[in-house]
């Protein structure tokens, strides 16, 4: 299995091995889906967070569908890129996208947060098919990271390695243990992306426990820093590439968010980093986003293992 | 099966943490999958063997416990055998959180080499002498800890550990101890091994305290008691097949270890006799305190972990089971 191939081949479905470097605009128009589903998953399980989920949903579109080279089939696929959400609490986001990338059907995201169903609050390995590593502590992700970059230079494997942090979490100490390591071993075949939403449970980042000045302080850890707007998807491309191009240094890409962006009660209010939307919110919120509870409730449930036999119901979609 | 260990005549006394170090050149010689994972401590924990032989496959993460057990957990998800060391207190403790989440919810292949657990660490003071790991690391679920007795019973618990799919801790002390088993004595990860005879009760023990349970058999022969003598190197998985063997046919227990009272051997053993056969226990360990400076020797006279303190204990132990 060759990805390069595979991009080239143009990459319809969702389900594909390797990189399927959609452009922009489609990216777009899967990330309009992804706020769907993460609205609606966590309307349903009434339980999980809301906030972080909404900002992390434009790049988190970009990584999965545009520079990951996984295979969904086949998690396991030995030439994979390696992806690592440290947040481990923006499950509503991680599901959506690894079901609508054709990891496991969409109707499990129906049992978000169930007994019965196989998604766990936090990400699980023992339980999800895709989920490599555990999180939900915070901190720990980025030192798990430099082990999977370690590991593939060890092996001169071509391997990428994404972790995805919160810059809340940048409060945690481990997070700089593993960024020095990193730093110190030139490990530039892991990028970090930093969900840059300035928002905390509590607060205001800011306010709480200041982080500013963000990227002085990775530079100062020897790494080379990028910043964007991370709701811009031709800007978080862009960052994508220069994280690829650069050697010598892993590269962080600041994504400048807000946190619930795409709904308008949500955004940028750190009252939402934690709680779920009650059902009238969810109407409101999935009209803003141009659905219903029902109509996209059922496109889930709808939705098995062969992601293209979904129906759309806004004409959304591939 | 059992083993049969005579206490030696003339006591040859080496680290256990060399027998890890030995081991894991040889582990490395027959797997190309084995990296070793240091914080620091390349002289302490015998590493340094390793690292002459396999310097590609030898790293140094510096003082950062955390971010090392970290990286040993993304090793071990792309197919590596990581062994990390550092001291047990550092790896237990300061790394709680990152072993309870990353390693053990995620049941990852990584192995941990605790040195320098227990009292006869020595002058470095309580917080250098780790006396908690076993309570910590039994509490984990998917987590599996040796705590071996000698310098060939590390040795071969490092191998073990390799052979076996999950985390493992292995805990190993500071000081030269005497070797009571030889190269071919059998061990098998998950059993004990019955290293003495006995009917009149069992003394349990782990780590350089099966040195002192075996002095304490000598001792209480003389009386006339004869004492059987477990080495229960495994913590976890327990053998409690064969506790529940040497409960019914002994009828008493002493439980002998370098470690906390609360939740280490003494507490696993108990558990699982009180549910399999019930019969009177006594403990030998430190009683929740914290250690002190001082000499080796000094300290395991201090708090009460010498064959004499079995002997003690035993002979409650008997008092008991004679008035059941």
């Amino acid at each position: 299995m060759d990805p390069d191939t595979m991009t080239d081949a143009g990459a319809d479905s969702a389900h594909r091995a390797g990189r399927l470097a959609w452009p922009a605009e489609r990216l777009r128009a899967k990330a309009l889906e992804i706020r769907r589903d993460i609205v609606t998953l966590l309307a349903k399980a009434q339980s999980g967070h809301s906030g972080g989920p909404l900002s992390c949903a434009d790049f988190g579109t970009a990584l999965f569908f545009h520079e990951l080279s996984v295979d969904p089939a086949n998690p396991a696929w030995p030439e994979r890129d390696f992806w690592h959400f440290s947040i481990g609490h923006v499950t509503p986001v991680i599901y959506s996208l690894m079901a609508e990338r054709g990891y496991f059907p969409l109707r499990d995201l129906m049992k978000f947060r169930a007994f019965d169903g196989h998604l766990q609050g936090h990400p699980s390995c023992q339980d999800t098919p895709g989920i490599e590593v555990s999180s939900g502590s915070l901190g720990q992700g980025l030192s798990v990271c430099c082990g999977v970059a370690m590991a593939a230079r060890l092996d001169d494997h071509p391997r990428r390695v994404y972790c995805v942090m919160g810059d809340g979490e940048q409060q945690e100490g481990q997070i700089w243990e593993a960024a020095m390591f990193a730093g110190h071993r030139r490990l530039d075949n892991l990028c970090g992306i930093v969900d840059y939403n300035r928002k905390q449970i509590d607060g205001d980042v800011e306010d709480i426990c200041g982080i500013r000045p963000l990227a002085d302080k990775w530079r100062a850890f020897r790494w080379n820093v990028i910043e964007c707007d991370g709701h811009d998807l031709d800007a978080v491309l862009a960052a994508f590439a220069a994280a690829r191009a650069h050697r010598g240094q892993p590269s962080v890409i600041l994504a400048h968010t807000v946190m619930g962006r795409g709904v308008s009660f949500m955004a940028d209010d750190y009252r939402w980093h934690g709680k779920p939307p009650k059902m009238p919110e969810a109407e409101q919120a999935l009209a803003e986003l141009g659905t219903s509870y029902a109509a996209w409730s059922a496109r889930l449930l709808a939705g098995g293992a062969d992601r293209d036999a979904a129906p759309s119901p806004d004409g959304v979609g591939p | 099966m059992s083993a049969a260990i005579a206490l030696p005549a003339k006591v040859e006394k080496k680290k256990t943490r060399e027998g890890f170090g030995r081991a894991l050149v040889a582990l490395g010689e027959a797997d190309p999958r084995i990296v070793v994972l240091v914080g620091d401590l390349v002289e302490s924990t015998m590493t340094s063997f390793f690292a002459e032989r396999f310097p590609e496959r030898f790293i140094e993460v510096g003082i950062a416990e955390q971010n090392m057990t970290g990286i040993a957990a993304g090793l071990a998800a792309m197919g590596k055998i990581p062994f990390l060391a550092t001291y047990g207190a550092f790896a237990t403790c300061r790394a709680a959180d990152q072993l309870r989440v990353t390693v053990a919810y995620s049941d990852l292949n990584v192995k941990i080499g605790g040195a320098h657990g227990g009292i006869s660490v020595g002058p470095d003071g309580a917080t250098h002498q780790a006396m908690e790991e076993i309570s910590i690391i039994r509490s984990l679920p998917n987590m599996s800890m040796v705590v071996p007795c000698d310098y060939w019973e590390t040795y071969k618990a490092t191998l073990a550990a390799a052979r076996h799919q999950g985390p493992v801790y292995i805990r190993f002390g500071r000081e030269d101890v005497p070797v009571v088993t030889a190269e071919d004595t059998p061990f098998t990860l998950g059993r004990g091994e019955v290293f003495a005879g006995g009917e009149d009760l069992t003394i349990v023990a782990c780590g350089v305290m099966v040195y002192e349970a075996l002095r304490a058999r000598a001792t209480l022969l003389a009386s006339g008691i004869a004492a059987r003598v477990v080495d229960l190197h495994t913590l976890k998985p327990l053998d409690v097949a064969l506790l529940e063997r040497c409960a019914r046919e002994t009828g008493a227990i002493v439980t002998a270890e370098e470690h906390q009272v609360n939740g280490g051997l003494g507490g696993a053993v108990a558990e699982a006799v009180v549910r399999a056969h019930p019969v009177p226990m006594e403990f030998v360990a430190v009683m929740d305190r914290f250690g002190q400076s001082g000499k080796p020797d000094e300290l395991m006279d201090a708090f009460g972990l010498r064959a004499r303190d079995i002997v003690v204990a035993a002979e409650r132990a008997l008092e008991r089971k004679r008035k059941a």
